[in-house]
Order: C-alpha cells, then structure tokens, then sequence
C-alpha cells in the first residue's frame, strides 16, 4: 500500500514507539508520552508500531500534527480542537467523536460511528466505514464536520444528522487502480431522522425504500457541486486519485424532508 | 369538522369587580393569555389558567381567586378519575403524545414518609449541635480501598500517607441541585443556583444544555454533563470542573431521549447549545458509542484521558427495575461516582405516559444499589448520589441513612426561587420567569433574590441536618451513610421494609 504523505519534514518531528519489548504500550502510557512530548513544545509527533490504543488525540488543541503508523483504537481524536491527525494504516470505532475542529486522514477503512457527533472539522477516509457513520454530526457558525469517504458505508448513515457534510464515493482506491464499487454504497435507513445538513452519495438513484424516516433525495445543484468540490479535491490530494474520475459520475443529495418532523407529535393540553 | 372535544376548564378565576383597581397588571402578569381587559373590565378565559398563582399574588387589590373548577364535575366514577377522561378527551382531539413536566404527580406512596427516624435516650446520649462539633461535609469522588502509610525509619514520629487519593471534591453539605439545562430553565435561574452553590460550597449539574461564557465562572462549583446529544460538549465545557458526569438516564423518562424543539432555540440557546438558531435539538435515546457496559468503559476511560485523571468521571442512570446489576456493571466499568434519578425526578419536559409509570421509586433504589455494591466488595470504589424526590431534609436525610452519600434534587431550588409547580414548563411560558427564555418573563426573575432564598434554604436544611445527628448521637454526616439500623418502618407493606432492609417500628 502506497503510504500517506507526511506531512511535516520527518526530523522536525519527535518518534513515540507504542510497542515495547514486543507488548503494545497501554493506551495511558502511550497517550501519556504523547502529552509530555506536547508539554516539552513538540508539536510534530511521528508514532510508530501503533496496535489498537484508544484515545490517541483525544482533548488535544492547538497547532499540533501527528503522523500514525499503524492502527489507532477505538475514539481517534475524541474532544479533539484544532489538531491534524494522519493514520497510515486503518482505524477503529468513532473516529473523530464529538471532535470540534481539526482534521483526520485514514489511509484505509474505519469502523462504526466515525465522526459520531463531531461538531466540526473535517475527516478523509480512503476506503469503507462501518454502521452508523456520521450519527448526529451539527453545524454550527463557522464550524461545519465535513466526512469525505471514498468507498462505501453501511446502515444509518447519518442518522440524527443536524448539520454538516457527508460524502461517500463509492470508489475502490488502489496503489495503481481505482474501480467503481457497483454494488450498494450505502445502507438501508440513509438519513434516518436527519433534521439539517446534508449528504452526498456518488450514484445514479438512492431508491425511496432506502431513505431512514425524514430524509428525501434530491438532485445536486451547480452551487450544490461547488460547494462539495473542495473537499473532493483535497481527498484526491491526499490518496493520489484524478479529481476528474470522480466527476465522472453525478452525486445525489439527502436532506431533510421536513424541518420540523416531529412538531405535530405532541399534545400539551392541560389535564 | 371540529375533532377537539369541549373540555371543561380545570380552574376557576373570579375576579371581585369590587376590590379590583382596574390596574391592568394582572394582564400583564399572565403569561399564559387567560386574563385580558375587555375594555370596561378584567375578564378570564378560564380554560388558559394554569394556576400559577401570578395575577392573585401581585393584584395591588387581592381581587382574584383561583378554584378548582366546581361548578362543572365529571359525574363522579370510582375507575375513572376526571383525569383519565380528560387525557382520552385531549387525545382524541390531537393524536398527540401528552406531554408534560417537573415530575411525577400521580398519588403514589411515598415510602420517605414510611420511614422514621431514631433517637438518643439514656443509655447513647445525644450532642448538642450548637456547641459541640457535627459535621456536615462530605468528598465527592472515588476512595482508597485502604490507607497505607510510610513510617520514618529514623524518626518514627514521621508518618506520611502513602497511598494514592484519587481526586474527590469536598462538599460543605450532602446535597447537589440536579441538571437542569439552560433551556430547561432561564438564563437568571441557572445564575441564581450557580451563585448560590459557589457560596454554599456544593455543586450544581450543568443538564445537558452546555454552558454558557458568562458561566464559566461557576466551573469550580459545577458538573458538566455529556449526553447523548453531546450538545455543547467541548473542551473548555469538560475541563476545570469538579467532575463529569456521563447522563445514560433521567428519573422523570428513563430511556428516553431529549426534543428541544426549533421554536425555543433562540439566540441565547443557539449559542450555549453550540446549534444553528431555530433548528431542533434532538437528544438520541441512547448514546450511540453506549451499546454495553464495555462501552460505557470506554467513555468513561475517553474522559479521564481528556480531564487527565484530575476530576472524578461519573454516571447518571433513571432507577429502574435491575438497577444493582446495572449500577454494579458502572462501578465496574471505572465510574467514580454513581447519580441515581428516582421516578419522581423532575423534568422540563416528557412524556405523560413515561413521567408517571416508568422506573422505581427512589428509596429502594439507593438500599438495593448500596447492598448489592457492598455484597460485591465494590461500595467505596464509588459515590451514591441519589435524587428524584428530596423535597425537604427529611428526606435528605432518610436517603442517606439508606445508602446515598449525597442527595440531589432541583424543584425544592426551583420553589425557594418562586416556582409554584403549575407543571408547564414544556410550554416555555413560566410567568416567575424560572422555565422560560422570554426576555420579559426571566426578567421577573430577580437573581440576587432568589440567590439569597436559595442559600437560606439549604442553610436551613444544614442546620436540620445537625439537629438530626446531633439527636441522634452521631458527630458526622459520614456515619450516617447507610446506618439503617437508626430507621424504622412504619407503613402498610412490610415487604418494604425487607426490601430496604429496614425494621418495623417496635422491633
């Protein structure tokens, strides 16, 4: 596998090893020596050998950028504000959860709930991700979560979405080929209970039976195409794909079908 | 086609044309549209009153009463209280779930009042709280199982603790005020309690609303709560703070979610919330990384790495039915202290039907949770904070005996600030300005007064708490924590008393 462009110069950066004497380091102790490191003023860390700690990133602010080699544990970047995360390998459940800015770039797939009530910054993942991907992300003033997905997803993606970007390619990235993934990008129940934002799906038709409870499709407007393009390109910067083979195909937008869904649900007579 | 039925009014107003001023201020005191000028007189619409007592206490002339609607009875049916018909009624009218607030208001028993307390005669006497020493404070946080020390070998006068103290928080009395959400309440009410704790040395619950910059700081006295909606949740909301608590359920619902519809986000809201202004704020029922007690591990482990272990992490769970193997799960799972939310717990807003008939009574919620903890050798790993139906220190108080460390509760707060539990919150339209965000309602709220009747309050309630233990023999709120043996039972069902480990009065 074509490894991820670093990006910082390899001997400004300080190296954390997270395995010692063949045992992965816990998760305290390695997320330990990652805040010392801060603390001394580093703020280029390279960590190798990673294997499954949790919470690497999590709570970290400011100007800082961390370069993984291997596979980070579960809550990748929780809490996180301001950091830019780039994992060369795959990576567990809820990447980015609750992260309010920044950025994380996944080399591979991630697993279920990636980005789960992320209030900002922005998350590229070349391959597939798990259940329940992107649950519940919000939007607010200047802070928008953007997930960029070059494969597929599966069943409630985006559910409760309140604001947001989510966009799913439906593309098979490899060092020397890129192939459309013709079965299904997405799973059933899309957008189930999504109230704002909206997602965006590399494909002909998202059939009626697939949509989740208030979500409707609709047809992608020119400003609609200007506004997902940025962040189309900065993911083919980062996995080395031709921009132009993503606009090959046309995308299809998910929002809300009602802005308020549940607004006749309630009774508030006085008994 | 009208499908609403025509529900008679619940209360009365009669206004004395007499005595009446024809001052107009009770026009503008009612919030909820029932009083108007019809240009000669005041008159009422009946079926808008709440009865929250507003026009009749300011009326400069005492002209307005306020009655239960007597003048037109449901023709009287053993099986179906009025109630009932006028819920079927409301429905039928709507096809919409009831809903309601504070909490719940059905007859149940309340086992507090099953319960009395002992006293010193003879033989263990009794101390005099107002010149002998009780002690009311208690630590907010998880416990050393053991205390080791190191012995100077040289000098072996030199003892210096060696174990390691985990972060607790001290508390000056047993009692935390409960979450309650800006948004929930106003913006003076949550000034007036976050005032009032930092003074009284306790703490207050955040709710699950964020926190708004001109709060910041009360951090010191405050828990910040992360809820399913993660709703404010940021890094400057989770950090110095006296701990964190992860909200899984409310007594008022347990196992629902939250619904802050669009039209109450407003700017105020909009910012503390961290959501655009006008849009919905749904709360998921479960937190969706919360599937197992693993996962909830897992949280409370993503929390002590981002608070960097300074703060004790906890968890709120609604009492339900297997709530020991549950609490015993969260202890487990790493959880510093443990909130448990009795069903009468108050709410801003909830179903009717999940309000009144779901979860169990607080009392034997605390005596189950602490035994099942201390069977399993894990009760001092954890703090029992237990609320859902304090109203009064004695009951504080009983909690304690019980099993609780500490109590919580907010609608005697809310009272002491003027609240008169009219019970329609949900609706935004609180005319003491406490469960509002109408600019000209919350500023009826008067902060430095409701501060000042809060503090009294619990200073009241500290000083009955001394009485108590004082009668009691007892020189410190810590011995009293789950000493059942000082509480006898004196209601209908002994199978109560078994169940909260209690005698029967006379054994």
């Amino acid at each position: 596998m074509k490894a991820l462009e670093m990006p910082f110069k390899a001997d400004e950066a300080v190296r954390i090893n997270a395995i010692e004497n063949d045992t992965p380091l816990s998760y305290k102790k390695l997320n330990q020596l990652i805040h010392d490191e801060i603390e001394k003023g580093n703020k280029r860390i390279i960590l190798d050998n990673v294997a499954g700690q949790r919470f690497i990133g999590a709570a970290l602010h400011g100007d800082i950028k961390i370069y993984i080699n291997g596979v980070p544990g579960n809550d990748l970047g929780i809490f996180m504000d301001g950091p830019k995360i780039y994992v060369n390998g795959n990576s567990e459940d809820q990447v980015g959860n609750t992260m309010n800015s920044g950025k994380i770039v996944i080399n591979g797939n991630t697993g279920d709930v990636t980005g789960l009530s992320a209030r900002g910054g922005e998350i590229f993942i070349k391959g597939s991700v798990g259940y329940r991907v992107g649950i519940h992300v919000k939007e607010y003033k200047g802070k928008m979560p953007k997930l960029v997905i070059g494969g597929v997803c599966k069943e409630y993606f985006g559910e409760y979405m309140a604001g947001g970007m989510l966009i799913v390619l439906g593309l098979k990235i490899s060092d020397n080929t890129i192939e459309e993934i013709d079965d299904q990008k997405y799973g059933n129940c899309l957008g189930s209970g999504i109230h704002g934002g909206s997602i965006f799906i590399r494909t002909e038709d998202v059939p009626e039976h697939m949509l989740g409870i208030g979500a409707k499709v609709i047809d992608l407007t020119e400003k609609d195409n200007k506004r997902i393009q940025p962040y189309i390109e900065e993911f083919c910067t980062y996995f080395g794909v031709k921009e132009e083979i993503i606009w090959k195909k046309s995308f299809k937008k998910i929002v809300p079908a009602s802005k308020r869904p549940y607004g006749s649900n309630y009774c508030i007579d006085l008994v | 086609m009208s499908l609403k039925h025509i529900i008679p009014s619940k209360f009365k107003v009669s206004i004395n044309q007499d005595s009446c001023k024809k001052c107009k201020r009770c026009v503008t005191h009612c919030s909820y549209g029932c009083l108007s000028w019809n240009g000669s007189e005041i008159v009422s619409d009946d079926d808008k009153c709440v009865a929250c007592q507003r026009c009749a206490l300011y009326c400069p002339g005492s002209a307005i009463t306020i009655e239960e609607n007597k003048t037109l009875v449901y023709p009287p049916h053993g099986g179906y209280p009025a109630r009932i018909r006028r819920i079927i009624q409301s429905q039928s009218g709507t096809g919409g779930v009831m809903l309601s607030s504070t909490g719940n208001d059905l007859e149940y028993r309340t086992i507090f009042d099953d319960i009395l307390l002992d006293a010193c005669q003879v033989t263990n006497p009794s101390i005099d709280p107002l010149r002998e020493p009780v002690e009311t404070k208690v630590f907010l946080g998880r416990k050393p199982e053991k205390l080791e020390f190191q012995v100077d070998p040289v000098n072996p006068e030199k003892v210096e603790l060696k174990s390691e103290f985990p972060p607790n928080f001290e508390m000056e009395i047993p009692v935390m005020v409960g979450h309650m959400s800006l948004g929930s309440i106003s913006f003076n009410a949550c000034k007036a309690i976050y005032r009032a704790v930092t003074e009284l040395g306790i703490v207050a619950g955040s709710g699950e609303g964020g926190l708004h910059k001109e709060f910041y700081e009360y951090k010191k006295n405050l828990i910040p709560e992360v809820a399913s909606g993660r709703f404010g949740v940021n890094l400057e909301y989770l950090l110095d703070t006296v701990a964190v608590e992860i909200k899984i359920g409310q007594g008022a619902k347990p196992g629902h979610g939250g619904h802050l519809p669009g039209e109450k986000v407003n700017k105020l809201i909009s910012t503390t919330r961290m959501i655009p202004k006008g849009s919905d704020a749904l709360s998921p029922y479960p937190h969706h990384d919360i599937y197992s007690i693993e996962d909830l591990a897992q949280l409370i482990a993503a929390l002590k790495e981002t608070t960097r272990y300074r703060v004790p992490i906890g968890v709120k769970i609604a009492a339900v039915h297997n709530v020991a193997p549950i609490a015993s799960g969260i202890v487990r799972a790493g959880a510093d202290f443990l909130t448990l939310d009795g069903f009468r717990g108050s709410t801003g807003a909830a179903p009717r039907i999940i309000r009144d008939h779901a979860g169990i009574p607080i009392e034997v919620a605390i005596a189950s949770v602490d035994e099942r903890l201390r069977e399993e050798g894990l009760r001092e790993k954890v703090t029992i904070i237990a609320g859902g139906s304090i109203r009064y220190s004695a009951d504080l108080i009983k909690a304690i005996a019980l099993g609780a460390d500490i109590g919580m509760c907010s609608m005697p707060v809310l009272v002491a600030m003027g609240c008169r539990m009219c019970q329609q919150c949900h609706r935004g339209l609180c005319s003491w300005g406490i469960a509002t965000q109408k600019d000209h309602l919350v500023k009826r709220l008067d902060v430095d007064v409701a501060t000042r009747r809060f503090i009294n309050l619990f200073h009241a309630w500290k000083e009955e708490l001394k009485e108590i233990l004082g009668a009691m023999g007892i020189d410190s709120v810590e011995s009293l924590r789950g000493n059942r043996d000082r509480l006898r039972y004196i209601g209908p069902n002994p199978r109560i008393a078994d169940i909260l480990d209690i005698k029967h009065v006379g054994e």
